[in-house]
C-alpha cells in the first residue's frame, strides 16, 4: 500500500511527539474536573431523591435533567464528542432522531386510544 | 491487495475503520437500550393503579437499595475515567501508566459486577406479603429456617408451593415502613423485626423477581443486559492489558486505536447506567 | 502481498495462487474463511437450501389448504414418522403442524431465505467488488456474522422436532398468544424460534455494521458516493435499516424470552384466563408494546427485502439496455427517503389494535408519503428501458419482470395503507397477496436475476440460457397463478388464518373463493416443478456450464467486473482507481458501447 502514502499523510501523529503531549497533558486536567462534576452529579441526583418535589413529572425532570448533564460530560470530553468527524455526529443524529421515533410514537398510540361511544354501545361479543 | 485504512485514519472521513465500526455499533446499541428505556417507560405509565400491593401506586419505589447503587455509580465512573486515563498515557508514551489504568478499569468492572450479584442475590430472598388480615409486609423471608439463594431457582417461594409443601408458617424480616412515595418513614425503626405470618392468612406471596411485578422484569432484564455489556467490556480491556498488549510493539498507532475504541465502548456502558441508575432506584 | 506491482493476469486457474506462502485447508478456506467472495458464497448456498426448505413448508400447507383433511401426497407418512400423531395423525396436516409451518414459512422466508440472500450473499460478494475494495473492512466480523446466521438457523431447523413442535404463533409471534401456546412445557418452539431470533438478528446487526463501514472507508480511489453503483446504494441504506431497526425487536425477543421462561409478565395482561383457567403471572404488561417493537422492525424488514432487489435490477436493466440508468440522483435520494420514511410508518400494521385516530391519521399519512419515493424509483427505472436495444437473457428477463410484479405489489399496499379500507381487507387474503406479490415475483425475480447475471463472474462459466427461459416463463406464469386469486379470496373476506381453507366458513356461501383454493394449490406445485430447470442449471452450469471468454463477458461497466474471473483474494491484481459513473453505456463517440469506470479518460 505504499502508493497510499500521499493520501494518508493527514492522518494521526505519531504517538510520542513532544506538542502532541502537552496537548493531552491539558487533556488530563479537563478528565479529573469531569471526573469530580460526575460524583457531584451523582450526589446530587441521590439527595433529588430525598427532596419532596409536589409532583412526580418535576421530580423525573430533575432526575434526568442532572443525568443528562452527567451523560454530555461523558459523551463530549471521554468519548471526545466534541471535537469529532461529521460522519460520526451524522450517524448519532440518525440513531437519535429513530430512537425518538420509536419511544414518541409508541407512547403516543397507547394513549390516543378511540372514545367514540359507539364502540362500546354497539359491541355485540 | 490489503485492507486500507486499518488504523491509518482516511482523508475523506478522517476516520479509520474500527473507529466507524464502534459508532456504528454504538448506534445500534442506543437502539437496544432505547427500545427497553421505552418498553420501561410504557409499562410504567400504563400500569393499573394499585397494583402493587404495598403502597396505593402502580408501581413500587425505592425498593432497590440506594447507597449500594450510588456507591456502584462511583465505581463505573471511575473506570470511565480510568480508561480514558489509559489511552492518553499511551499517548504520551507512558506503556507503565497504561497497564495500570487498564488494570484498575478491569479491577472496577468486577467489583461491580460483585456489587451487583449480591443486589441480585438480596432481591431473590426478598419478598412481598400480601396478608388477608391486614396491610402487606415486605422483607427477606425464612421458610423452614432457611433463607432462599438466587442461584437456586427451585428456592423460589410461592403461595401454591407453601401449601403444596404443607408449609404452616413463614417468618419476615419486616422492612422499615414507607410512605406513599416509597420513601423510608422518618420515625420509623430501622430495626428488622421479625413476624411469623401463618401460611393460612397469606394472600399472595412473591419475591422480588420479573415473575412478581413488571418493574422487577425490566429492572433485572436492563441490568442484566447492561451486565454483559460491563463482563464483555471488561474481558476485552483485560485482553488489551495483557496478552494484547504485545502489539504496542509492533504498531503502536493502531493500539492507541484499539485502546480508544474499547474506551468508546466502556464509556457507552457508563453512559447507559447514568441513566439506567435514577430510572431504576431513584424515580 | 504485494500484489499491487504485478502485471493483471489472465490465468483464471491460478489466480488464488499466485502468493502461495499458505495453501489453506478445508476447514480455513470453506469453514473458517474470513474472505466476503467465500463468506457471500457461504451466505447464498445457506439461504438457497432454506429458501426451498420454506417452499416445501408452503407446498404443504397448499395442499391442505385445497383438499383439508387428506393425507398430505408423498411426505404424509413422513410427517407423521417424524412430528408424531399429535401434529401429522395419518399424514393429514393437523390444525397445530399448520400454524407451526405457516409460524416456520414466514420466518425463514424473511429471515433465513431472502435477507441473506440480499445482503449477506450478493452484497457480501458484489459490494466490495464493485467498489474497488480488497475486503470488507472487518474480515473477520463478516465470519462472525455468518456463523451467527448459520447456528440461527440449525437452531430454528431443530425447532420442528422439539416436543409439541416448532413456534405456532405466526412469523410475527404476537403476544400474549405466543407465551401461552405451550404452558406446561416451557422450552417449546417459541422459545427456540426466540433464541434463534436472537442470533440471527446479532448476524445482521456484525453485518450491518460492516457493510455500512466497508462502503464509508473503502471506496476505491475516484469512487465517490456518486459514483457508486446503485447497488452498493441500495446496500448502504439496508445497512443502516439493519443497524437502527433491529436491536428493537432483539430487546423485545430478549422480553418475550423472559415471559416464557421465567414468568415476567412484559407482554401479558393482569387477568389473562387461557382455556378457562386463569393464568398464573402478575399481569400489567402490554400486548401492545410487543406489537410496536415488532413492527419497528418489521416495516424497514420490508424495505430490506426490496430495496437490494431494486438494486440487482438496477444493474441488469442498465447493462441490458445499454443505456445508462434514467435518474440516477433521482434514484439515490429516492431510496434515501424510504430508507428514512420506513422507520417511522409501522403501526400502519396495527389499525386494527384499537388505535385512535389521530395516530392512525399519523401513520396512514407517512405511509402514503413512503410510496412516492418508491414510484419515483419504479418509475425511473421503467423510463430506463425507454429507447434501449434490450438483450432478453435470463437475467434481463427477470428483472424486466420485476418492474410490473413489484408495480402489483405496491400498488395492491395501497389500499392496506389507507386505515379505512385497511379495516376490511386486514388479515384476508388480500394481505398475503399483496406481499407475496412484494417478495415473491419481486423480490425473488431479482435474486434470480441476480443469480443468472453474475454467474459467470463467480464461476467463471455461463448458466444456459434455455433452460434460464423456460425457468423464467414457468415462474413469471404461476407466480401470478398463485397470488392473483389471492386478491379475490381477500375481497370476498377469506381470513388468512384459517386452515381449512375456509370450507367451514365459506360452505354453502361461496363456492367461487374455494374452488380457487385448488387452482392456487395446483399452481404453487406447477412453479415448484419450473424451479427443476433453475437448480439442474445451476448445478450443471458449475461444472460444465460455457467457459467465459473475458473476465467481462456482458460488456459491463461496474468494476466487479474489472477483476480476474473468479476474483482472487484480495480482488483487484492492482489498485483500481474509478474515472467516471457507473453507467456508462453508449457514450457518443466512443469506440464501444461501454465505458468500464476503470477506463482512463
Amino acid at each position: 500500500m505504499s502508493d497510499h502514502s500521499s493520501i494518508d499523510s493527514s492522518g494521526h501523529e505519531a504517538p510520542g511527539n513532544d506538542s502532541h503531549a502537552q496537548d493531552i497533558a491539558g487533556h488530563i486536567n479537563t478528565y479529573m474536573w469531569i471526573f469530580g462534576s460526575l460524583l457531584v452529579g451523582t450526589v446530587l441526583t441521590v439527595l433529588m431523591y430525598y427532596v419532596d418535589f409536589s409532583s412526580m413529572a418535576m421530580t423525573v425532570a430533575v432526575a434526568l435533567f442532572i443525568a443528562s448533564i452527567k451523560a454530555f460530560l461523558v459523551a463530549a470530553y471521554f468519548m471526545h464528542l466534541m471535537s469529532e468527524k461529521k460522519l460520526v455526529y451524522s450517524v448519532l443524529l440518525l440513531a437519535a432522531f429513530f430512537f425518538t421515533g420509536l419511544m414518541g410514537l409508541t407512547l403516543w398510540g397507547s394513549f390516543d386510544l378511540p372514545t367514540n361511544s359507539i364502540h362500546k354501545t354497539s359491541y355485540v361479543p | 491487495m490489503e485492507i486500507p485504512y486499518t488504523y491509518k485514519a482516511r482523508p475523506d472521513t478522517g476516520l479509520y475503520n474500527a473507529k466507524v465500526g464502534i459508532w456504528l455499533f454504538l448506534a445500534s446499541e442506543i437502539m437496544l437500550f432505547g427500545a427497553l428505556f421505552s418498553a420501561y417507560i410504557l409499562l410504567r405509565v400504563s400500569a393499573p393503579v394499585g397494583f402493587w400491593p404495598e403502597t396505593a401506586l402502580a408501581w413500587p419505589r425505592g425498593l432497590l437499595n440506594i447507597p449500594i447503587g450510588t456507591f456502584n455509580t462511583a465505581v463505573l465512573i471511575t473506570s470511565s475515567v480510568t480508561v480514558v486515563m489509559a489511552w492518553a498515557s499511551l499517548q504520551m508514551n507512558k506503556f507503565n501508566h497504561f497497564r495500570i489504568y487498564m488494570v484498575i478499569t478491569v479491577l472496577c468492572a468486577f467489583a461491580f459486577l460483585g456489587i451487583k450479584s449480591f443486589e441480585y442475590n438480596d432481591k431473590f430472598s426478598h419478598y412481598v406479603v400480601q396478608t388477608k388480615s391486614g396491610k402487606p409486609v415486605t422483607g427477606h423471608i425464612e421458610v423452614n429456617g432457611k433463607h432462599p439463594r438466587f442461584w437456586n431457582f427451585s428456592d423460589q417461594w410461592t403461595l401454591a408451593r407453601l401449601t403444596a409443601e404443607n408449609v404452616k408458617e413463614i417468618s419476615v424480616a419486616v422492612d422499615p415502613e414507607r410512605d406513599e412515595h416509597g420513601h423510608v418513614k422518618s420515625h420509623s425503626n430501622h430495626a428488622h423485626e421479625n413476624r411469623t405470618i401463618a401460611t393460612d392468612d397469606i394472600q399472595f406471596l412473591g419475591s422480588y423477581t420479573p415473575a412478581t411485578h413488571p418493574f422487577f422484569a425490566v429492572y433485572f432484564l436492563i441490568t442484566a443486559l447492561h451486565g454483559l455489556h460491563v463482563l464483555g467490556g471488561a474481558l476485552v480491556l483485560a485482553y488489551f492489558a495483557f496478552p494484547g498488549a504485545k502489539m504496542w510493539k509492533d504498531n503502536p498507532q493502531q493500539f492507541i486505536n484499539r485502546i480508544e475504541v474499547g474506551g468508546l465502548f466502556w464509556h457507552f456502558v457508563d453512559l447507559v447506567w447514568i441513566f439506567l441508575f435514577p430510572v431504576v432506584y431513584l424515580l | 502481498m504485494q500484489t499491487a506491482t504485478q502485471p493483471h493476469s489472465h490465468s483464471h486457474d491460478h489466480a488464488g495462487h499466485d502468493h502461495a506462502h499458505h495453501e489453506p485447508g478445508f476447514f480455513s478456506k470453506y469453514i473458517f474463511s474470513t474472505d466476503h467472495k467465500i463468506i457471500g458464497i457461504q451466505y447464498g448456498v445457506s439461504a438457497l437450501i432454506f429458501l426451498l426448505f420454506g417452499f416445501l413448508l408452503m407446498l404443504a400447507m397448499r395442499y391442505q389448504l385445497a383438499y383439508p383433511g387428506q393425507p398430505v401426497p408423498v411426505v404424509g407418512s413422513l410427517l407423521q414418522k417424524f412430528l408424531g400423531d399429535d401434529l401429522a395423525k395419518g399424514g393429514v396436516m393437523q390444525a397445530d403442524l399448520y400454524n407451526s409451518f405457516g409460524a416456520m414459512h414466514g420466518t425463514i422466508m424473511v429471515f433465513l431465505a431472502i435477507v441473506p440472500i440480499l445482503f449477506g450473499a450478493f452484497g457480501n460478494y458484489v459490494t466490495p467488488l464493485q467498489i474497488g475494495a480488497p475486503d470488507m473492512a472487518f474480515p473477520r466480523l463478516n465470519m462472525a456474522s455468518f456463523h451467527a446466521y448459520f447456528l440461527g438457523g440449525v437452531i430454528m431447523f431443530a425447532s420442528f422436532f422439539t416436543p409439541g413442535g416448532s413456534a405456532r404463533s405466526g412469523w410475527t409471534s404476537y403476544s400474549p398468544l405466543a407465551s401461552v401456546t405451550d404452558l406446561v412445557n416451557r422450552f417449546d418452539g417459541q422459545t427456540y424460534w426466540l433464541i434463534g431470533m436472537v442470533f440471527l438478528i446479532t448476524s445482521s446487526l456484525l453485518g450491518s455494521v460492516n457493510f455500512i463501514a466497508t462502503i464509508i472507508q473503502l471506496r476505491c480511489r475516484g469512487m465517490s458516493w456518486m459514483r457508486m453503483p446503485f447497488f452498493v446504494w441500495t446496500q448502504f441504506i439496508t445497512g443502516f435499516l439493519l443497524l437502527l431497526a433491529f436491536p428493537p425487536l432483539e430487546a423485545a425477543g430478549i422480553m418475550q424470552l423472559m415471559d416464557n421462561l421465567f414468568g415476567s409478565s412484559f407482554f401479558l395482561p393482569a387477568g389473562l384466563v387461557v382455556n378457562g383457567t386463569a393464568l398464573g403471572v402478575s399481569g400489567g404488561g402490554s400486548p401492545l408494546l410487543w406489537q410496536h417493537l415488532f413492527w419497528f422492525l418489521g416495516h424497514p424488514e420490508v424495505y430490506v427485502l426490496i430495496l437490494p432487489a431494486i438494486g440487482i435490477v438496477a444493474e441488469v436493466i442498465a447493462n441490458n439496455t445499454r443505456k445508462p440508468l434514467w435518474g440516477y440522483k433521482s434514484m439515490v435520494y429516492a431510496t434515501m427517503s424510504v430508507g428514512f420514511l420506513s422507520f417511522i410508518v409501522w403501526a400502519h400494521h396495527m389499525y386494527l389494535t384499537g388505535m385512535g385516530t389521530k395516530i392512525a391519521t399519523f401513520f396512514q399519512t407517512t405511509t402514503m408519503m413512503i410510496s412516492i419515493p418508491s414510484v419515483i424509483i419504479l418509475t425511473a427505472l421503467f423510463i430506463s428501458l425507454w429507447g434501449g436495444s434490450i438483450r432478453f437473457n435470463s437475467a434481463s428477463l427477470f428483472a424486466l419482470s420485476f418492474l410490473p410484479m413489484f408495480g402489483i405489489g405496491g400498488l395492491t399496499g395501497l389500499p392496506l395503507g389507507f386505515n379505512a379500507s385497511d379495516v376490511y381487507l386486514h388479515d384476508s387474503y388480500y394481505v398475503i397477496g399483496h406481499f407475496h406479490y412484494v417478495v415473491a415475483p419481486g423480490t425473488m425475480f431479482a435474486v434470480f436475476a441476480g443469480i443468472y447475471y453474475w454467474f459467470p463472474k463467480i464461476s467463471g462459466r455461463l448458466m444456459n440460457e434455455t433452460l434460464g427461459k423456460i425457468h423464467w416463463a414457468g415462474s413469471l406464469f404461476f407466480m401470478n397463478c398463485v397470488f392473483a386469486p389471492m386478491f379475490i379470496q381477500g375481497f370476498k373476506g377469506m381470513s388468512r388464518r384459517m386452515y381449512d381453507g375456509g370450507t367451514t366458513y365459506f360452505l354453502g356461501v361461496d363456492p367461487t373463493a374455494l374452488s380457487l383454493n385448488k387452482m392456487i394449490t395446483m399452481s404453487a406445485i406447477a412453479l415448484g416443478l419450473f424451479q427443476l430447470p433453475f437448480i439442474i442449471n445451476f448445478f450443471y452450469s458449475i461444472f460444465a456450464g460455457k467457459k467465459v471468454h473475458s473476465d467481462n463477458p456482458w460488456n459491463a461497466t461496474t468494476m466487479e467486473w474489472s477483476t480476474p474471473t473468479p476474483p482472487p483474494h484480495g480482488n483487484f491484481t492492482s489498485e483500481p482507481v474509478a474515472y467516471r459513473g457507473p453507467y456508462e453505456y453508449s457514450v457518443p463517440g466512443s469506440k464501444t458501447d461501454f465505458t468500464p469506470q476503470t477506463q482512463k479518460p
